[in-house]
C-alpha cells in the first residue's frame, strides 16, 4: 500500500517528538453548514488528524453525547453522499490534514462497498474506522479498502487479548486506535498507568502508531496521554460543545476553545 | 455452506447462512462471543447439561406443551385440519423461556454473575427475569419507554421476579433501541454479564443457540403429530417478528420436503402504508444488531422504525437463518395486518376459549387465507407462540371499549 496523508503525518509528528492530536466530530452536527465550519476551523486550533463520523440511526458502541450528534446531524438530512461532498470541499483548502471516516456498516453496505471506496477515495478520504467490522469480517470492507489505497484502522480494546491481536493487527494500516476502557464512547477516562501498560503490550507487537481514546475531556488529560502514546482521541467532549451551545456560532467557538486547550496540552509534551 | 441434500446443516463454521449472519460487532464484544461459541459447542457434548436442562423444561416450564386439535376452528373455515401447538400453555405463556433457560444454564457454566436482556412485548423479559429469579442471579431488562407503556402488566411481572427493568429512552424507543442499550451494557460489564438474547439474531452463534433451543419445539410437534395422526403435517404456520418461535417449530422439518413452511410477518397498517415490520417483503439486506440479515431501512442505509399492533413483532429486522431460507426459498414468507391479526385474536377466544399473544394472532390471521380451500384430511400445525393476556389491554383500545 503507498504512502497516506496519516503515514506521512505520524511520520512528522515523530520527527517533532509530540503525540497526534485527533479529533472527532459527526458529519452534519449540529446542522451541514456548521459542520464544515467546525471542520474547516480544526487544524488551526491544532486538530493533526480528523475523523469525521457519518451518523447511524442505531450506534451500538456510541455512548448519549455521540448517539445525540448522530440524531442531531440525520435530521439536518447528512447521508453519506453529502458526508462525502463535506470533505470534497474541505480538500480544496487543505491537502494535508488526514481525514477518516468513522462509523458502523450498514450505510456503507447500502451505499454499494466499491462505490463507496471509490467516491470517499476521489473526495480525499485517508482511512476508515468501522466499529461493527472486527477482523472475523475482513473480506467485507478491509481488505477491499487497503486495495483501494485507503487505511483501515482497528479499534483494539482492554478485551483484545495477545492471541487477538495477532489477528486484529494482520490488516491494519494506518494507526490503531485503542479504546482505552471497556465501554461506550464518551465514558469515564481510565487511568494513565493503566492505559501505559495496555500500550506497551501493543507496542510490542507492531510499528504502527497508537492512538489513544475514550473519555478524554481536557487539556491535561490529553497531555497525560500524550506522554505515552503516539496520539490521543478527542470526540464526546467536543461534541458537548456544539450540544451546549446556544447558536451555530457559539458552536463553532466553543468547540475552537476546547481544541485549542486540548491541542496546547498535547504539546506542551514535546520530547527531544 | 450447506450441502446440497440438507437445509439443517447451517450455520457455517464463520456463523453465516448463505451470505446472512456473521459477527458484526465491536471489538470489545469479539472475545467473549468467541467464548460464548466454545462454552456452547463444548455444553452439545456434555449429557450432564442436556439431562439437567431436560429436567428443568419438564419440572419447571412444563414441557412437553400439548399439540391440540382445533376442533371449532377447523369447523369454521371448514377445510383443513387445525392443531394449536400450546406453546401458550409453557410457564410464564410464552415459548421465550425454552431459549431462557438453555442460555442461563449456559450463563452458570461461564461462571457469570449477572443477567442482562433485551425485551419488546415483555415476554422474553419476563422468561429472563424468570429464569434469573430460579438460579438467583441479578438481572436487567432492558425496555423501550414506549414498549413499557403498552406492556405494563409485563412490566410489573418483570420486577416482581426482581429483575430491574432500565426504560430505553434512545431512538425509537422500542425494541431495536433496547437492543441497542443492552448491547452498551455488554461493551461496558465484559468481565461478569452474560447477555441472553431474545431472538434468532444477533452475531453467531446466538442466530444458531437461540434456535437449537427452540427446536424442542418442532421435535415436540414431530412426536405428537405421529402419535395423534400417524404422519407428518402438511403445513406449518408461525408468526415472525425476529423468528424464534418459528424457527423452532421449522428447523426439525425442513429436510421433510412435503411440509410446507409459511412464516407470516406484520404487515402493521399494510406493506404499503409503509408501517409494518415485514423485513423480508418490505426491507432488503443490511447490517444491524451483529448479523446481515434483510432489514427495514431508507435509501442511505438508515434503519426504519417498525410498526405492529403487536409489540413483539415490532422490529425492523429478522434472523439471518429465515432470510436464507426465504431467498433459497424453503420457506413461504407471507404477511398479516394489524387488523387481521386483531380478528383472528378474536376469533380463537370466541371459539377455542384461548386468548392468543397478539403476535401468535398473526400465524392464526393466515388460517382464513388458506384452511377453507384445503381438503378436510390436510392437516395444518399452528404454533400458539404465547398467550394474550398480557394484551388485552391493547386488545380493548384498538376495539374501542374502556376497562
Amino acid at each position: 500500500m503507498s504512502e497516506t496523508r496519516i503515514d506521512r503525518r505520524f511520520r512528522a509528528l515523530k520527527q517533532e517528538g509530540r503525540a497526534a492530536f485527533v479529533t472527532f466530530v459527526m458529519a452534519g452536527d449540529p446542522n451541514q453548514e456548521t459542520a464544515f465550519r467546525i471542520m474547516q476551523g480544526l487544524p488551526e486550533a491544532g486538530a493533526d488528524i480528523i475523523e469525521v463520523g457519518m451518523p447511524f440511526t442505531d450506534p451500538m458502541a456510541d455512548g448519549p453525547a455521540i448517539q445525540q450528534a448522530g440524531l442531531r446531524a440525520l435530521a439536518s438530512g447528512t447521508t453519506l453522499k453529502s458526508t462525502l461532498s463535506m470533505i470534497r470541499e474541505f480538500r480544496k483548502d487543505n491537502d494535508d490534514t488526514p481525514v477518516v471516516l468513522m462509523g458502523y456498516y450498514n450505510p456503507i453496505y447500502s451505499y454499494g462497498v466499491d462505490r463507496f471506496l471509490e467516491d470517499a477515495r476521489d473526495a480525499g478520504v485517508d482511512g476508515l474506522i468501522v466499529v461493527d467490522l472486527p477482523s472475523e469480517e475482513d473480506e467485507e470492507l478491509c481488505l477491499p479498502a487497503m486495495k483501494a489505497g485507503l487505511n483501515f484502522i482497528r479499534l483494539t480494546t482492554p478485551t483484545t487479548d495477545d492471541k487477538r491481536l495477532e489477528a486484529v493487527l494482520k490488516n491494519t494500516s494506518g494507526f490503531i486506535y485503542y479504546v482505552s476502557i471497556a465501554g461506550t464512547t464518551g465514558a469515564a477516562a481510565p487511568k494513565a498507568s493503566d492505559v501505559a501498560q495496555s500500550l506497551q503490550r501493543i507496542k510490542n507487537a507492531t510499528d504502527l502508531p497508537v492512538a489513544v481514546g475514550f473519555g478524554i475531556r481536557s487539556g491535561a488529560q490529553a497531555a497525560e496521554i500524550a506522554e505515552i502514546a503516539d496520539g490521543a482521541v478527542v470526540g464526546s467532549a467536543l461534541i458537548d460543545r456544539i450540544a451546549a451551545a446556544e447558536n451555530d456560532d457559539e458552536a463553532v467557538r466553543s468547540v475552537m476553545e476546547l481544541a485549542s486547550e486540548i491541542s496546547a496540552g498535547i504539546r506542551s509534551t514535546v520530547k527531544h | 455452506m450447506t450441502q446440497l441434500n440438507t437445509f439443517r446443516s447451517g450455520p457455517d463454521e464463520t456463523g453465516h447462512f448463505g451470505i446472512y449472519g456473521g459477527r458484526f460487532v465491536a471489538e470489545t464484544l469479539m472475545p467473549l462471543i468467541l467464548e460464548l461459541n466454545e462454552a456452547y459447542e463444548a455444553s452439545k457434548k456434555d449429557p450432564e447439561f442436556a439431562a439437567r436442562l431436560s429436567s428443568l423444561l419438564k419440572h419447571y416450564v412444563g414441557r412437553e406443551s400439548p399439540l391440540y386439535f382445533a376442533e371449532r376452528l377447523t369447523e369454521h373455515f371448514g377445510g383443513a385440519k387445525i392443531y394449536l401447538k400450546r406453546e401458550d400453555l409453557n410457564h410464564t405463556g410464552a415459548h421465550k423461556i425454552n431459549n431462557c433457560m438453555g442460555q442461563i444454564l449456559l450463563a452458570l457454566r461461564m461462571g457469570k454473575k449477572r443477567i442482562i436482556a433485551e425485551t419488546g412485548a415483555g415476554q422474553h423479559g419476563v422468561a429472563t427475569a424468570t429464569v434469573a429469579a430460579r438460579f438467583g442471579l441479578p438481572c436487567a431488562i432492558y425496555m423501550g419507554e414506549t414498549d413499557i407503556e403498552r406492556q405494563k402488566p409485563n412490566v410489573f411481572r418483570m420486577k416482581l421476579m426482581g429483575a430491574e427493568v432500565v426504560p430505553v429512552t434512545s431512538g425509537s424507543r422500542t425494541l431495536k433501541d433496547a437492543m441497542n442499550e443492552a448491547l452498551r451494557d455488554w461493551v461496558t460489564n465484559v468481565d461478569d454479564t452474560f447477555y441472553i438474547i431474545g431472538t434468532v439474531a444477533g452475531p453467531h452463534p446466538y442466530p444458531q443457540l437461540v434456535r437449537d433451543f427452540q427446536n424442542v419445539i418442532g421435535e415436540e410437534v414431530r412426536r405428537q403429530i405421529m402419535d395423534q395422526e400417524g404422519r407428518l403435517p402438511d403445513t406449518l404456520l408461525a408468526c415472525i417478528g425476529g423468528g424464534s418461535n418459528a424457527m423452532g417449530l421449522f428447523h426439525p422439518f425442513l429436510d421433510d420436503e412435503d411440509v410446507d413452511i409459511i412464516g407470516v410477518e406484520a404487515a402493521g397498517h399494510g406493506i404499503d402504508s409503509g408501517q409494518h415490520a415485514a423485513s423480508l417483503k418490505g426491507g432488503r439486506p443490511g447490517v444491524l444488531h451483529g448479523n446481515r440479515t434483510y432489514l427495514l431501512q431508507d435509501d442511505d442505509g438508515q434503519i426504519i422504525e417498525a410498526h405492529s399492533i403487536s409489540a413483539g413483532l415490532d422490529y425492523p429486522g429478522i434472523g439471518p437463518e429465515h432470510a436464507w431460507l426465504n431467498d433459497t426459498g424453503r420457506v413461504n414468507y407471507v404477511n398479516a395486518t394489524d387488523d387481521e391479526a386483531l380478528e383472528a385474536f378474536q376469533l380463537c377466544c370466541k371459539l377455542e376459549g384461548i386468548i392468543p399473544a397478539l403476535e401468535s394472532s398473526h400465524a392464526l390471521a393466515h388460517l382464513k387465507k388458506i384452511a377453507p380451500n384445503l381438503p378436510k384430511d390436510h392437516i395444518i400445525v399452528v404454533n400458539l407462540s404465547g398467550r394474550g393476556d398480557k394484551d388485552i389491554f391493547t386488545v380493548a383500545d384498538a376495539l374501542g371499549v374502556e376497562l
